[in-house]
């Protein structure tokens, strides 16, 4: 269909951006094709570790899911994006293919291994996350090509995560967000993944950062150094919601909270972890 | 732009009566519900997602009219303010609302009155927490949300057992 239409085709998920986007005239799709009444794109599915969500699932499908209460990193993200209304309609493939710089479902899969599985007339192509975002609302996908399914491998025993987002109320996106995934062995961290929301034109991985505490013992000087490792990888932009100075210091700040939880988490402890509000 | 639109017709259920209309594409859910079923309960706020005054339950979740498009509600089941009341009495939510002066100029009140209900058909118990997130996405200009905070506590109450 979308090849049928033309370039001014464009899909409609679950419409939270595009339609406000539309409002404003940034976009002009002449025709929209939606894809709501397309039967069995909302789902999620279990099996050889990993959770398959269909690109339609609904953030608050996801938040009272068991892949959320199994991984709370999804459940820190489902549960906090804009509010009940966006997220009852929002959903994680259209989040993704939108790649909005300040999206949280694609800085929260960074963290973790993510895949998507993008459809077009020739087929399907499985694309790992990392590499499907290309630039700020730029995706690998072709045009005629659509996200059918997002594939998150769970993280092995002994993972926690938290993803936390800074925000100066539900509605609007966040200032600044950190996602962290870290593999604890006793005192001793792993494995880490860190990734930083919002200041940049796709989320940032901030491997100097991982690489710090990775196979290190968390004390306060090694956590200092991912944070300031943090700070120089975030590349933000002076705007409404903040100065760039502003943005680099809080999302260092982010970072250090987001790892301190998730060494909770890799322990075993609940910790609940709502967006977190100027 | 394409040189023609063709209207597309919509069947959908609002407070329990059948409508069918043939509209726009580009209607918004709202604007259907508005002009088209003169169901003027349901208002616009802010028209950019943000405000919540547009919420109206489809098929049990709230959602902002503003925000989807008419054609969408196809065979769907919307509740807005209008079907509140039962048979003349007021929805023990609506009652709360004015009993605890859960409103000033009333304007927000419909689009919070129905994320109330979505949060109390699914929790008849709320904490302060779960009250302040189900509304999370309806500003209020006038009350300062402890009346309104208050009155959902009410509703809950009152609905329990019901």
């Amino acid at each position: 269909m979308l090849a049928q239409l033309g370039d001014d085709a464009k899909l409609l998920a679950g419409g939270q951006s595009l339609i406000p986007l539309m409002k404003l005239r940034f976009a002009n799709p002449a025709h929209l094709v939606d894809l709501n009444f397309i039967f069995g794109t909302s789902y999620i599915k279990e099996g050889d570790g990993t959770f398959r969500f269909g690109a339609l699932t609904r953030h608050a499908e996801i938040e009272a899911s068991a892949a959320a209460a199994k991984i709370p990193i999804l459940h820190d993200c489902a549960a906090g994006i804009a509010d009940v209304q966006v997220r009852n309609r929002g959903t994680i493939g259209g989040s993704l293919a939108e790649a909005d710089p300040s999206g949280d479902w694609a800085t929260v899969l960074f963290t973790l291994s993510a895949d998507v599985r993008c459809l077009g007339p020739n087929g399907e192509r499985t694309v790992y996350l990392n590499d499907f975002i290309k630039d700020a609302y730029t995706t690998v996908l072709a045009h005629d090509e659509l996200v059918s399914e997002v594939a998150v491998k769970v993280p092995s025993k002994g993972s926690g995560g938290a993803y936390l987002a800074f925000k100066r109320c539900a509605p609007v996106y966040p200032t600044a967000s950190a996602a962290v995934q870290l593999t604890m062995d006793g005192d001793i961290c792993r494995d880490a993944a860190i990734a930083l929301g919002c200041v940049g034109l796709t989320p940032i991985r901030a491997k100097d950062a991982e690489a710090t505490i990775r196979g290190q013992a968390l004390t306060e000087k090694t956590v200092a150094g991912a944070m300031e490792a943090a700070r120089a990888a975030a590349d933000p932009q002076t705007d409404i919601r903040g100065s760039a100075d502003y943005k680099r210091t809080l999302v260092g700040a982010l970072v250090k909270r987001a790892i301190e939880i998730a060494v909770r988490r890799a322990r075993g402890e609940q910790v609940e972890v709502g967006h977190l509000y100027a | 732009m394409p040189d023609s639109i063709e209207n597309i017709s919509v069947r959908l259920k609002v407070n329990g009566k059948s409508y069918s209309r043939t509209i726009e594409p580009r209607k918004l859910l709202v604007e259907l519900l508005r002009e088209d079923l003169d169901l003027t309960g349901t208002h616009v706020g802010c028209d950019t997602t943000y405000c919540g005054a547009c919420t109206v339950l489809m098929n049990g979740a709230a959602v902002k009219s503003c925000t989807m498009f008419g054609v969408q509600a196809d065979g769907a089941d919307i509740l807005t303010v209008e079907g509140l009341e039962k048979n003349g009495e007021l929805h023990p939510i609506q009652k709360a609302f004015g009993d605890c002066f859960g409103l000033q100029c009333g304007y927000c009140t419909p689009g919070l009155m129905l994320s109330a209900l979505q949060l109390l058909s699914c929790n008849q118990q709320p904490d302060d927490k779960e009250m302040r997130k189900a509304i999370a996405g309806n500003t209020c200009r006038c009350t300062g949300y402890q009346n309104i905070l208050k009155a959902i506590q009410m509703a809950a109450n009152n609905m329990k057992g019901a």
